[in-house]
């Protein structure tokens, strides 16, 4: 028990990770109904890392993101109508239906998109922490990716940039094991995030991912690190995914055992079990999940009603001058 | 000679099969390929060749390109598999500036020996990085052969070529077809480049095509068929080379020539075609020439958005009564 940690905070960090457990599940469901359409990556069993960061950021601070991006998105603030909306591919969508949820963003609180390629929201963090920096801002970027993103050269490159000019972003390393298929440990040489962020002079450390007051003190540390000019830093959250890599894939590969000895470390069941050992009634904990749980199906049910775009919006948003007019030749 | 009703994607599966059990230098590398690929084409191919040859990578697109060169600088044959087309975009510097010009640049001593696999188009509403048909892109790259079957036998026996090829071929595996089966041979014989293939005879129209959208444009061309027009319908097959000559002596029978492809219209490969009839035969000898493709807008996510962009039978039909005119 970390004394940092008053009733208040630990309600707010529990809340907020019933909701992304609550969106992500209500969506799995949704999607094997087969009304949300295309590739859905959940990261249930991870909220404690997006939930445990953001709630350290401001509004104005900036995140990217990767492919599994509903928990930034969701713990950035990212309204839960017009995500859900956009899952469902429907009208009123914060992407307006073209992006669906490998795309999920919401620049109006600072979410700069999820990334449908790996470590591909790396440079965007890094170019945008430059930008805060040259207009004299005082938010920072944060930025998601999987441990599967260290092997491609956006990592090495972003992390070698944000050191190179000194500027305000956090990396945080969501360690989940698994890279899609393949445990990354298989596909990565050396001791790892920390000792690749290390040679390139950004300081990092490991938290337990499912330990969402670890993951709140190291957070909320190093962003205040990182917001008073001292350089980029790197955060390593330990977790484990405990659904497949998409909404498809059963993961019938990882041994029963290991999802099953997961679960017992699930973040949202171990931060329940804190709050009832300090006193929270079991009535209040109870209904902070089902409030999560009424709120995401009103959202489906809002999605499912929401209309269809029109066709003409496939043609908005491609570029001022020179774009095709709807019915107009290509 | 036996044949088998398979899958496209089984029907890839058995053509690297062959080969890599014909030619121990074959061997295959990129994400998730030891645990049969991401579609299963390279399913079982652990346990025949060994973690050697069947190489899981980590997930460093510019490594899996060029190291599947260097590779091939030492006499193996790599299979570099990109996963999705649209990561190539994380390799284009060891695809465009070293594959296709090493062995020009160095005067004829390299051999980039290598196919290059990245199944590509529209496929299950996965929105704009995983959708994109580029392969016009390639065409217009000096020193490749670009490949884009529609069929399983074609995508197999253009695969063995591919393999045995000593230039480097760029294989767009039409992802959406991967379900569609179709008769294989058991001994699956190279199909040469730059020949197309003829689906329907006809005096009336000539139609061109290739890759993922051939069940769209065989469709349209019965529909066509049941209002008396009767389309001539060619699949290229490959882009490069491509079988001028008999796209030419098509429209020199039928006077009129639509050439659809999935890709952007704009600046896509059926305005080569388009260019290259009209240059061979001479504006006099051609009534209608034009071309039919997605709008210049990128591939959006929900359903009705996607179905806007994509080119249908229905537009097919509509843009070849145009051309009848
Ligand atoms: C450049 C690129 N290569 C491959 C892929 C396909 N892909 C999507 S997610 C993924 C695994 C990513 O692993 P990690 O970053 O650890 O995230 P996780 O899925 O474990 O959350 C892969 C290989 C991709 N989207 N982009």
């Amino acid at each position: 028990m970390q004394p940092q940690h008053n009733i208040r905070r630990l309600v707010e960090l529990y809340s907020a990770m019933c909701r992304i457990r609550a969106f992500e599940t209500a969506a799995l469901t949704a999607h094997k109904e087969g009304v949300i359409p295309g590739p859905l990556h959940v990261s249930i069993g991870q909220e404690g890392v997006a939930t445990g960061v953001c709630l350290n950021l401001r509004a104005s601070d900036r995140i990217t993101s990767n492919h599994r991006g509903h928990g930034h998105a969701l713990a950035k603030g990212a309204g839960v109508q017009g995500m859900m909306r956009e899952l469902f591919g429907r009208e009123g969508g914060h992407c307006r239906g073209k992006g669906g949820s490998m795309h999920i963003a919401d620049f109006s609180v600072g979410m700069l998109g999820a990334n449908g390629v790996v470590s591909g929201g790396i440079p965007i963090a890094v170019g945008a922490a430059q930008g805060l920096k040259m207009t004299k801002s005082d938010a920072i970027a944060v930025c998601f990716f999987g441990d599967g993103a260290i092997n491609r050269g956006p990592f090495l490159e972003g992390l070698n940039w944000a050191a190179l000019y000194h500027l305000p972003v956090l990396f945080v390393c969501e360690d989940n094991g698994v890279a899609a298929f393949t445990r990354t440990e298989a596909v990565t040489a050396g001791p790892g995030v920390i000792a690749r962020a290390a040679s390139l002079g950004v300081p990092g450390e490991t938290v337990d991912g499912n330990d969402v007051m670890a993951v709140d003190e190291a957070a909320g540390r190093l962003v205040a690190e990182v917001r008073s000019g001292k350089g980029p830093r790197l955060l390593q959250a330990r977790t484990y995914r405990i659904t497949g890599h998409t909404s498809t894939d059963a993961a019938a590969w990882r041994d029963p055992a290991e999802v099953a000895a997961a679960k017992t470390r699930d973040p949202i069941e171990k931060l329940a079990n804190l709050l009832s050992e300090r006193g929270v009634a079991a009535s209040e904990i109870d209904g902070i999940r089902s409030a999560a749980e009424a709120e995401m199906a009103e959202a489906v049910a809002d999605a499912k009603a929401a209309p269809w775009p029109d066709e003409a919006i496939a043609y908005d948003d491609v570029q001022d001058v020179g774009a095709v007019a709807f019915g107009g030749r290509a | 000679m036996s044949v088998q009703s398979v899958s496209l994607v089984e029907a890839v599966r058995l053509a690297a099969l062959q080969e890599m059990r014909r030619d121990p230098t074959v061997w295959v590398l990129g994400e998730d390929v030891a645990r049969g690929g991401l579609y299963g084409q390279y399913r079982d191919f652990l346990p025949e060749f060994g973690a050697e040859r069947v190489v899981s990578t980590p997930i460093s697109e510019s490594t899996i390109m060029g190291a599947g060169l260097g590779a091939a600088l030492v006499g193996t044959r790599p299979i570099i598999e990109m996963r999705i087309f649209d990561f190539v975009m994380c390799a284009m510097d060891e695809l465009v500036n070293q594959i296709a010009k090493i062995r020009y640049m160095f005067g004829g001593q390299a051999k980039p020996s290598v196919v290059i696999r990245m199944p590509h188009g529209i496929w299950r509403n996965s929105a704009a990085q995983h959708s994109q048909t580029l392969e016009s892109w390639f065409v217009h790259l000096p020193g490749v052969i670009v490949v884009t079957p529609s069929t399983p036998a074609d995508a197999a026996g253009l695969l063995v070529t591919a393999i045995r090829s000593d230039d480097p071929v760029l294989f767009f595996d039409p992802k959406n077809l991967f379900p569609v089966t179709g008769e294989v041979a058991s001994v699956i014989e190279p199909i040469p480049f730059g020949k197309a293939r003829r689906v329907r005879e006809g005096r009336d129209l000539t139609l061109v095509s290739w890759s993922a959208i051939m069940p769209a444009v065989e469709q349209a061309a019965a529909t066509l068929a049941a209002e008396g027009i009767n389309v001539d319908l060619l699949d290229l097959r490959t882009l490069w080379p491509w079988d001028r000559e008999a796209v030419c002596a098509s429209v020199e029978k039928t006077g009129r020539l639509l050439v659809v492809h999935e890709a952007v219209e704009a600046a896509g490969f059926g305005a080569e075609v388009v260019a290259s009839v009209i240059e061979d035969l001479g504006p006099a000898g051609i009534k209608a020439a034009r071309r039919l493709g997605a709008p210049r807008i990128p591939v959006p996510f929900a359903p009705p958005l996607e179905d806007a962009v994509k080119v249908t039978p229905d537009k097919i039909v509509a843009a070849a009564r145009g051309t009848m005119r």
